[in-house]
């Protein structure tokens, strides 16, 4: 399916600006400004989403990384305390997998583009035809097959939450440091005041 | 299709009406303002000496602990809403499917209740 007329021209510029704060984060000297430019980047993903009619995605694109994926790595950025001079150091050793990694998805995506235009019919039958979104929406065209016909994955989505609930926490937790004394509201509230206080009678000059 | 790219021209107006009032705001300066630039403007400044050092310092990992189970959180309510829009349709086995989901985490939840990963100290 081709966009055309005003729907083409914002696809245009969501992929001209997508392409050219891609660039930027790569090329920006300050690391900060190459996370801006990321989530900058994120947002015009969001609106290509949006564009071909996946609005579920595209919002949940900006609320999980543009939200809370885009704040970590400025936590990163902020961490690792790189410097702008170190920043730009390993750019030319990195050089060639990044263009291995380019030249591979470049190609995928020609194979998918030249195979379109071939006219090659995709094996096997789609499991599920996409709905007409004036008939039924997005979301519940997700929620229609994701929680029933794809269970399985679902429920694995849900462990590998759990991993990383767990991994992050064995990863970053340290003991508690045991100088620290903490408050156990519990055991004051349950203070007795019988056993707390004890009353000596101290007879003079002897002491106790 | 095009019905529902369309409902998003209020939008598209919106934003552009943003981008208006915001580079109106950042042109005018240069237009209205008077200008005298002197570079000990831009510097900064510390209490009348020479800043130490960059911004940029460590910190605690901890932030970086709440930021990755905030994240996890997120992504459990995002799995939520479809599931909310699409109840009706979805039957005891979605219920079901979803409540298993959520046991999941929930086990992880107490994990990090019980380890104090939720505790500042």
């Amino acid at each position: 399916m081709l966009l055309t007329g005003i729907a083409a021209a914002f696809f245009y510029m969501f992929a001209f600006i997508a392409v050219a704060s891609s660039v930027m984060v790569v090329v920006a000297r300050n690391p900060v400004h190459s996370v801006l430019y990321l989530i900058l980047t994120f947002f015009n993903a969001s609106a290509l989403f949006v564009l071909t009619g996946a609005e579920f995605l595209g919002m949940i694109l900006l609320a999980v990384y543009v939200g809370a994926v885009a704040v970590l790595f400025l936590f990163v950025v902020m961490m690792l305390e790189v410097n702008r001079v170190t920043f730009r150091k390993g750019i030319a050793e990195y050089a060639p997998i990044g263009v291995l990694v380019g030249v591979v998805i470049a190609a995928q995506l020609l194979i998918v583009v030249v195979g379109q235009s071939l006219a090659i019919e995709p094996s096997g039958t789609p499991a599920l035809p996409t709905p007409d979104p004036a008939a039924r929406p997005n979301t519940a065209a997700l929620g229609d097959i994701l929680y029933t016909d794809y269970v399985y994955f679902f429920q694995i989505a849900g462990l590998v939450l759990l991993v990383a609930m767990i991994g992050a926490i064995v990863l970053t937790l340290r003991d508690p440091r045991p100088h620290i004394k903490r408050q156990n509201i519990g055991e004051q509230v349950a203070r007795d005041p019988e056993k707390a206080v004890e009353l000596v009678d101290v007879e003079s000059g002897k002491g106790l | 299709m095009e019905a529902v790219v369309a409902s998003y021209l209020p939008i598209i107006i919106f934003l552009l009406v943003c981008i208006g009032i915001g580079a109106a705001l950042l042109i005018a300066p240069f237009i209205v303002a008077y200008q005298s630039p002197d570079p000990e403007k831009l510097s900064a400044y510390e209490c009348g000496f020479n800043a130490f050092d960059d911004a940029r310092m460590k910190f605690d990992v901890r932030f970086y602990l709440v930021a990755i189970l905030f994240i996890i959180f997120d992504l459990e309510v995002a799995f939520l809403f479809p599931w909310a829009v699409s109840f009706g349709e979805l039957g005891m086995f979605g219920f079901w499917s979803m409540m298993v989901f959520l046991g999941v985490l929930t086990v992880g939840f107490i994990y990090e209740w019980r380890k104090g990963a939720l505790e500042w100290d």
